[in-house]
């Protein structure tokens, strides 16, 4: 045999297509940020208000049926500044990565933040959504394009503190 | 428990961040021999073998234990895969013991481990979602904002986790095995380096390791086996538990979540635990990012609620600082991150101390340690305690 190197690494790149069913309860969630709003499901039993709701409360296990139509405003709870470079990456370094709390839900999501240098961004920060152009509205978070300060004073810890 | 058991045999790899000497099969077979050896052992001994890795889309292998059968001495034996992302190699290694406590096996080889050379665990962990905003960018920007909730609760000066993370460089220098050797660590060259997610830098954070680890498990019987045969003794295991919780609730707290609480206090049930500080001679706590030292002291008990950061500022987990309860005398998470095994060699450390095989980073007289992983969205739980004592 040759004396040549070993080979030590390949590179087999992969792809994998999927098709997701939204299923009913994301469905009407969908539909809401298809028109520009975000859509609660409040718990018949804890009465909590779930955003981006499945469907159903994982503390009580049973179906979230009621609809609630949220604001566009909300608070950020706590967040991190990125600043690391990873293969994929669709948004310009630095960014700050939030967990904001719409007001009336019961639960934190992670939302972009834009609009404001990084190194001001606060825990209770006062925060509206950003929408994308009418006509670019779809059944996606893409919808949504970041979420900037709205003025207002910064919210008391204790109005978040069970969401952080 | 019903049947008493013990780990009878360790194995592990040197970590390292490409072990390009080696395929996945190579690499889990040398922590399996390394195990075996220890034990006094073969292949041919072994009932049943129990392996686990993190989620298969790291290295892009789907079910890699069906082709590893061969190089871990499985093929016509039983063998089981188990899945719990982060807290994998813990878990493994509990399902492992929980073949011999339950009396099917008397000998049962659980092995754990990453190759992330060969993978992109950052591009794995940050796949946008169907329906969700593109944000997530790996581990870090996941606990990040947690890790600043408990700054934020606790009150604890931002310095905390800087100085966890030179504790376990300086512990990693005392481990032959650790893929980090960093002789100059210091606070300042930690605050120097870069700010990945703020408010953690990079030093902060665990490196990408590939690396397994591996153990034997044995019935009373195998125990007495191999201690006549090799001489070494066992590190029994008083107690485990494993515990998870849904990633999303309202009302979750992530900073200490209840699954972690629940875990612990059924495991210091059962090993009768009453003062963990105190009742402990060390711990191996999965600390991938360095805040995560006090939040886990507060969770299993070491200290009050908010106090955690103030028992590591005291010294008290740091080796060379001569501390009461050393943690991660290994060098832990921080110095070594072979993800799915990282969770085993917490259990493995916690296990070499009580039988005092663990070298330079040996506690002395170490009679009770606990051993601890966690992973996902801090969702799944996997802990031990073992001890020198036959319970
Ligand atoms: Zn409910």
């Amino acid at each position: 045999m040759s004396e040549r190197e070993p080979v030590t690494m390949m590179a087999a790149p992969i792809h994998l297509d999927y098709v997701f069913t939204a299923g009913v309860a994301q469905s009407k969630n969908l539909h809401g940020l298809e028109e520009g709003k975000f859509i609660g499901q409040r718990c018949p039993k804890c009465k909590k208000v779930y955003t981006l709701s499945r469907g159903s409360c994982p503390t009580d296990g049973v179906p979230t049926d009621e609809i609630v139509e949220l604001p566009n405003t909300g608070t950020v709870t706590t967040y991190c500044v990125v600043n690391v470079p990873f293969a994929g990456q669709s948004i310009e370094i630095p960014y700050i990565c939030a967990q904001i709390l719409l007001d009336g839900a019961n639960l934190s999501f992670m939302g972009l933040i834009q609009e404001m240098p990084t190194d001001e961004v606060r825990m209770g920060m006062r925060v509206e959504a950003v929408w994308v152009e009418p006509d670019e509205l779809g059944p996606t978070m893409a919808s949504v394009k970041y979420f900037r300060p709205n003025g207002e004073p910064d919210a008391d810890y204790e109005t978040y503190k069970e969401y952080l | 428990m019903s049947e008493r058991c013990a780990v009878i045999g360790v194995g592990q790899t040197v970590a390292k961040a490409k072990r390009e000497d080696v395929s996945i099969a190579g690499l889990v077979r040398e922590a399996a021999l390394a195990a075996l050896d220890d034990a006094g052992l073969t292949f041919a001994d072994i009932d049943a073998v129990v392996i686990g890795k993190a989620p298969d889309m790291f290295e892009g292998v789907m079910m890699p234990e069906l082709y590893l059968a061969p190089a871990l001495g499985a093929v016509g034996k039983p063998m089981f895969r188990v899945h719990t992302a982060g807290s994998v190699g813990g878990s493994t290694a509990i399902v492992a013991a929980h073949l011999v406590a339950s009396g099917v096996h008397e000998r049962v080889l659980t092995v754990a481990f990453e190759k992330q050379s060969d993978s992109d665990a950052m591009w794995a962990l940050s796949v946008p979602q169907p329906f969700s905003a593109p944000l997530l960018a790996g581990a870090g920007g996941y606990f990040a904002p947690i890790i600043r909730a408990y700054m934020h609760r606790s009150g604890a000066p931002g310095d905390v986790g800087m100085m966890v993370a030179v504790k376990d460089r300086l512990h990693a220098l005392k481990n032959p095995y650790a893929h980090l050797h960093l002789p100059d660590i210091s606070l300042k060259m930690v605050e120097e380096s870069i700010m990945l997610w703020d408010p953690l830098h990079y030093l902060e954070s665990c490196p990408s390791s590939d690396g397994a680890a591996a153990m034997v498990i044995g019935s009373e019987r195998a125990v007495g086996a191999a201690t006549a045969e090799t001489g070494r003794p066992p590190a029994w295991i008083h107690g485990m538990a494993m515990r998870s919780e849904p990633t999303m609730f309202a009302g979750r707290d992530q900073v200490n979540p209840q699954a972690s609480r629940d875990c612990a206090a059924d495991l210091y049930r059962q090993a009768g635990i009453t003062n963990p500080r105190k009742d402990f001679d060390m711990a191996e706590v999965y600390v991938p990012f360095s805040w995560y030292e006090p939040m886990w002291l507060e969770s299993l008990g070491f200290c009050d609620e908010g106090d955690g950061w103030k028992l590591t500022q005291s010294g008290a987990t740091s080796m060379i600082e001569n501390g009461d309860i050393p943690w991660n005398c290994s060098g832990g998470v921080l110095s070594s991150n072979p993800i799915g095994a990282s969770g085993m060699l917490r259990f493995l450390e916690s296990a070499l101390q009580v039988r005092g095989l663990a070298g330079e980073h040996q506690v002395a007289d170490a009679r009770r340690a606990l051993g601890q992983a966690y992973g996902g969205g801090s969702q799944f739980f996997a802990m031990w305690v073992v001890g020198a004592e036959r319970p």
